[in-house]
């Protein structure tokens, strides 16, 4: 009976994880800017190649 | 999941058209500005191309076709100086060592993807910005250099040039706090969640314990879990029940929160004690639950709208520093420091930031924001302007004769009216709290009632059946009935184009019964007028011969006539000459052109109307007569006539009575119309008719309606965009949603039913708990399950009648592009 008594406190714990990320999440302001994400995933970080404009 | 390849495809199919500027789409009128195959509109958006293809940054044209901004306007050279100067640069800044510098930018001209792009790619202009990174919803860059490689007025002029210009007002300065979400708010419904899921999976084996197995054997381990896992729900998420219920007390009211503390705390204790002493596991469960669902109530209703500021002032509408000049030169300085007797430098389109006196140059001062008179007024040397007027006229020189905050437009916002808190006031007046008022006294009269009850019968049963009660008739279920329907309510206002500041609002919103209109740019278009052309109709080649002589002139009729004539072939000119509050004279395509008053062209005016809205054309000996007429908004006659059977109407205006027939016929003749209106009158006009008993709701865009929309119950400004300058109000709408209006009042009043509604259901889950809890039976079990069963059910009754009612009414229920 005793691994149910490990488990509990594992299953808090993993659960407490969780909310530690969210907490973090939240204070990093992820939640501040819900469109900018969306389109910031949409860019590559490299830049495209230099592609047919010529640098003038 | 698309690879790069596939979405580069994607890219490649929206084709440039080559008649369209590469850089921002407008239609380009010669093939003469262009890099190889790209043509440009103005050597602006050249610029840019130039700056951006440099730097390796041409992706940024890849994103989306033609994401500039037209450049054609020009920046003036020396707009920005006044950020060199380190004090009024160090207002603007959110962080400085020394060096290394973080500062944040508004930047209204953000709007797609590739704005995005190359905002965050700036270190690639400019290898001192550290770091560029923008929020698309405020459309706030923040932008990390380094102070001693590159200033801040560099910065900014690099983004005016990229056509981004940030507003800098005087708003910004001083300003340290970032604005948005309420953060401890989100903390405590996450730490609440928490727990209040764990608990629930520890109170398992409890609820299904046959006093066998394991549930016995760990009953213990588990109920000292629970009140541990209950510790920060009671003492951090639930606090601000706690302390709002303690503010309504010291001011001898029963707010909504008292009850639900009340039973929250009770709940707590008599759960400790069954712990402690052995007797029972408590309700901590359904404690947190409570907790829980009314935190969850509590941010959707307090959702708040990021892009939207509701309390802007003057403030944000004047500039932060001004060019002063001193014996030493020209100065900036910044508005704070502006002292009496100042002399202070105008340019082209700059605000007058305090009364001052002209003493020099062309005063053509543009009042349309503070008055609501649409025509620029001409001041001579030695007269007087006021704060908040717009210079249109080139450079100006002005002595200051009052300080900024002593001004005719700024002294508005020292009348009593704006000393008070609106949203308080009204939320200590609301209906929730009338309602829990009535429902403590009922409950703490039934409770007593159960103590009496058993202390005849079976006095051990006090304790348990009286806390029972208090526990099971937690008012919570109203609390949230009323969250739920005002946040669901919100939300679909604001995808159908009203924003509200908060729920106190739409509370007011079913009370009104008198609506008043600002005239200028609310009843009215902006900027656009109706053209009607008497006596000589012009021919084609007069028309050219006209458009010629009026392109050069900035006055709004000029500028109204060409916008009449359309796209027209410009004549040679000679002479032109423009006698300002006169007219414009030329010799044009061999004729003398004469453009402007009667007396100005030698026309004799026989008719009766009056001439301030008409302008005389001689060409030759032909003479015509233009008369203009604001355009009305083409959605208003619908919209006030649906308004008119609801409430009683009334309009003030700025402006001259030229257009009190044509207001008369639309309102009908119960209505009061007033002209020539000033600020502060319509101000008192609105408290007058508070005075008489009405509650006023005022619709207006404009300075000169904000102390009318302050003083109103409901002040609701109509904005073309939304994310522009709005003067502080309680809700903004959106202007292209006109339509809809009437409609979406009657949406935001049906609030009241559909709480009634729902706290009838909440009370039915009240009266059988009750029930068993007045017998003193009200086991954890039970108490558990009723619980998250009426908050399930209120949930879904309020948002679907509140949806319900939306689509009975035709509007859209769920948001474009989410």
């Amino acid at each position: 009976m005793s691994a149910l008594f490990v488990l509990v406190f594992v299953s808090i714990g993993i659960a407490g994880l969780f909310l530690v990320a969210f907490i973090w999440n939240v204070k990093n302001n992820q939640y501040e800017d819900q469109k900018g994400a969306a389109l910031r995933i949409l860019h590559d970080n490299e830049l495209l190649q230099e592609s047919n404009i010529n640098k003038s | 999941m698309f690879t790069t390849k596939e979405r580069n495809t994607y890219i490649f199919v929206q084709k440039v058209p080559e008649t369209l500027c590469y850089h921002c789409g407008v239609a380009c009128v010669t093939d003469n500005i262009a890099i190889e195959d790209k043509v440009f509109c103005c050597e602006g958006c050249k610029l840019v191309y130039e700056i951006v293809a440099e730097n390796g940054l041409c992706d940024y044209y890849k994103i989306q076709s033609h994401p500039g901004l037209s450049r054609i306007k020009s920046l003036r050279k020396e707009k920005y100086a006044y950020l060199d100067n380190e004090e009024i640069a160090k207002q603007i800044y959110k962080f400085t060592d020394g060096d290394r510098t973080i500062v944040t930018l508004y930047l209204p001209g953000v709007h797609c993807s590739s704005c995005m792009w190359l905002l965050e790619h700036l270190h690639k202009i400019n290898p001192y910005i550290t770091e560029s990174r923008l929020n698309f919803t405020t459309k706030e860059i923040t932008v990390h250099f380094t102070k001693t490689n590159i200033s801040l007025r560099e910065i900014v002029e690099l983004l005016a040039t990229l056509g981004y210009e940030p507003y800098i007002s005087l708003d910004d300065a001083g300003k340290k706090t970032v604005k948005g979400f309420d953060k401890q708010k989100i903390y405590k419904l996450g730490i609440a969640g928490f727990c209040f899921g764990n608990i629930m999976m520890m109170s398992f084996p409890e609820y299904l314990s046959d006093n066998s197995g394991i549930g016995i054997k760990y009953e213990n381990l588990f109920r000292y879990l629970n009140l541990v896992l209950a510790l920060p729900v009671f003492f951090y998420c639930g606090s601000e029940f706690f302390s709002a219920a303690w503010k309504g007390l010291k001011q001898k009211t029963l707010n909504i929160d008292a009850p639900i503390a009340l039973a929250v705390i009770i709940t707590f204790l008599r759960s400790i004690y069954e712990i402690a002493s052995g007797t029972g596991s408590g309700y901590l469960d359904s404690m947190s639950g409570i907790i829980f669902f009314m935190l969850v109530g509590r941010v959707v209703q307090e959702r708040t709208y990021k892009f939207i500021s509701f309390n802007r002032d003057y403030k944000s509408y004047f500039p932060i520093a001004v060019s002063v000049v001193t014996p030493n030169g020209v100065e900036n300085k910044m508005l704070s420091d502006l002292r009496e007797k100042d002399v202070v430098q105008l340019h082209n389109d700059e605000i007058i930031p305090a009364d001052s006196i002209v003493v020099q140059g062309n005063a053509t001062i543009d009042y349309s924001f503070v008055t609501g008179e649409s025509e620029p007024v001409r001041v001579l040397q030695g007269q007087q302007v006021y704060a908040g007027g717009r210079q249109t006229g080139g450079q100006l020189t002005i002595q200051i004769i009052k300080p900024v905050a002593g001004s005719y437009l700024t002294s508005l916002w020292n009348h009593y009216s704006f000393t008070r808190n609106k949203a308080e006031t009204n939320d200590r007046n609301s209906i929730v709290h009338l309602m829990s008022r009535y429902f403590t006294y009922v409950l703490l009269t039934l409770a007593l009632i159960t103590a009496v009850y058993w202390g005849f019968h079976d006095p051990s049963k006090i304790m348990t059946s009286v806390t029972a009660m208090l526990i099971v008739a937690c008012p919570c279920a109203l609390l949230l009935s009323v969250t739920f329907t005002n946040g669901t309510l919100l939300r679909l206002l604001s995808i159908n184009g009203l924003f509200l500041r908060d729920t106190t609002v739409l509370e007011q919103i079913g009370n009104i019964d008198h609506i008043v209109f600002d005239k200028t740019g609310t009843l009215t278009q902006g900027s656009e007028s109706n053209v009607v052309c008497t006596g000589h109709q012009l021919t084609e080649s007069e028309k050219d011969i006209l458009y010629s002589a009026v392109s050069p002139s900035k006055h709004p009729y000029s500028k109204a006539l060409a916008k009449w004539m359309g796209q027209r072939e410009l004549v040679a000119v000679t002479d032109w000459r423009e006698t300002t509050g006169q007219g414009v004279e030329c010799l044009c395509g061999g004729e003398q052109v004469y453009v402007g008053s009667a007396a100005f062209t030698g026309v004799k005016n026989d008719s009766q109307v009056d001439d301030k809205t008409s302008v005389f054309v001689r060409i030759g000996n032909q003479v015509s007569r233009f008369s203009f007429s604001p355009v009305f908004r083409s959605e208003i006659p619908e919209v006030i006539s649906k308004l008119g059977h609801r409430s009683r109407l009334s309009v003030l205006s700025g402006d001259n009575d030229s257009q009190r027939s044509v207001l008369a016929g639309l309102f009908g003749s119960g209505s009061e119309l007033r002209f020539g209106q000033k600020p502060i009158d319509k101000l008192t006009y609105i408290e007058s008719l508070q005075k008489k008993g009405d509650k006023v709701m005022m619709i207006g865009d404009g300075l000169n309606d904000a102390g009318a929309l302050q003083q109103s119950n409901v002040g609701i400004t109509l904005a073309d965009d939304i994310n522009n300058f709005t003067p502080s109000c309680d809700a903004i709408l959106d202007s292209g949603k006109l339509k809809s209006f009437p409609d979406l009042l009657k949406l935001a009043s049906s609030g009241g039913n559909i709480i009634a509604a729902s706290f009838i259901i909440s009370l039915v889950y009240n009266i059988i708990g009750l029930y068993f809890a007045m017998q003193g039976l009200l086991q954890p079990i039970y108490a558990a399950i009723l619980m998250p069963c009426s908050t399930l059910s209120i949930v879904l009754v309020t948002s679907g009648m509140a949806n319900i009612s939306a689509l009975r009414k035709k509007l859209s229920v769920v948001s474009e592009g989410d």
